[in-house]
């Protein structure tokens, strides 16, 4: 599966479009990772265990987007965009979404 | 008693956050532009959506993500800040960091990849999980993401 975030991929050209998939995953953090984060509040710098779980997040919803291209019988996905949203205050939404299509 | 032991600790919060905050903001930027110098021979455009396209065999997508968080100092004078207006310094550095450390893990990434040129690049910020409380500005999230090719 080729994911890009142009409209089309170089070098091929589209056969055959499938319209929107999309795949998205709540994640909510866990109270140890929590502890260090407000200590991070207080120094300041990266939280290294906030961006490696949403960066597994972001995975996911990449994975069951692609899931949902592969039933269409799609070979890659183009203009993927992100999404990142906060919907309660121990959760966090990661939304992937893109055209499916067939390259050749 | 009471009142002098929760000023104290005001107080001892605020000097950790500042001389601990600064400390690390001078290391970060530091690397930040150790790091940009040394791959600056990848450009990294935000044009590319449309064709036409360079020349290229390959395409993929690349993210580069990254959560930072304010310090205690930072909080309490962008606090100061919203009674009178103006610039708030201690935010623009802030996002000026996470932008340009997203920026540069998504080039780590496509150049571990073998990319010459990365296409279309697109940043995101949002603020997620925030502590308790309505006055903390809890945690940025900044991510980069764009399409790498190559020959």
């Amino acid at each position: 599966m080729i994911l890009t975030n142009i409209e089309g991929v170089p070098g091929k050209t589209i056969v055959e479009h499938f319209g929107i998939v999309q795949g998205s995953t709540v994640r909510a953090k866990h109270v140890g990772k929590d502890i260090m984060a407000g200590f991070k509040n207080i120094i300041g710098g990266e939280i290294k265990s906030y961006t490696e779980l949403l960066n597994e997040s972001r995975q996911e919803a990449i994975e069951r987007m692609v899931k949902q291209a592969d039933t269409l019988g799609a070979n890659a996905i183009i203009n993927v965009r992100f999404a990142t949203s906060s919907i309660t205050q121990g959760a966090a939404e990661l939304f992937a979404y893109g055209t499916a299509v067939r390259v050749e | 008693m009471g009142n002098f032991l929760e000023i104290l600790i005001f107080l001892s919060l605020l000097a950790l956050g500042y001389f601990a905050g600064r400390y690390f903001e001078r290391k970060h930027y530091k690397s930040i532009r150790l790091r940009e110098s040394q791959m600056l021979y990848i450009p990294l455009v935000t044009f590319g959506a449309k064709p036409p396209w360079p020349n290229a065999k390959e395409a993929k997508l690349f993210v580069g993500c990254v959560v930072i968080s304010t310090d205690y100092f930072k909080t309490i004078s962008a606090g100061l800040r919203n009674l009178v207006g103006g610039r708030v310094m201690a935010y623009e550095t802030l996002l000026d960091r996470g932008r340009r450390e997203a920026l540069l893990r998504l080039k780590e990434q496509a150049i571990e990849w073998g990319a010459s040129q990365i296409l279309n690049v697109r940043l995101e910020t949002s603020s997620i999980w925030g502590a308790e409380g309505k006055q903390s500005v809890g945690n940025v999230e900044v991510i980069a993401y764009g399409t790498g090719i190559k020959e």
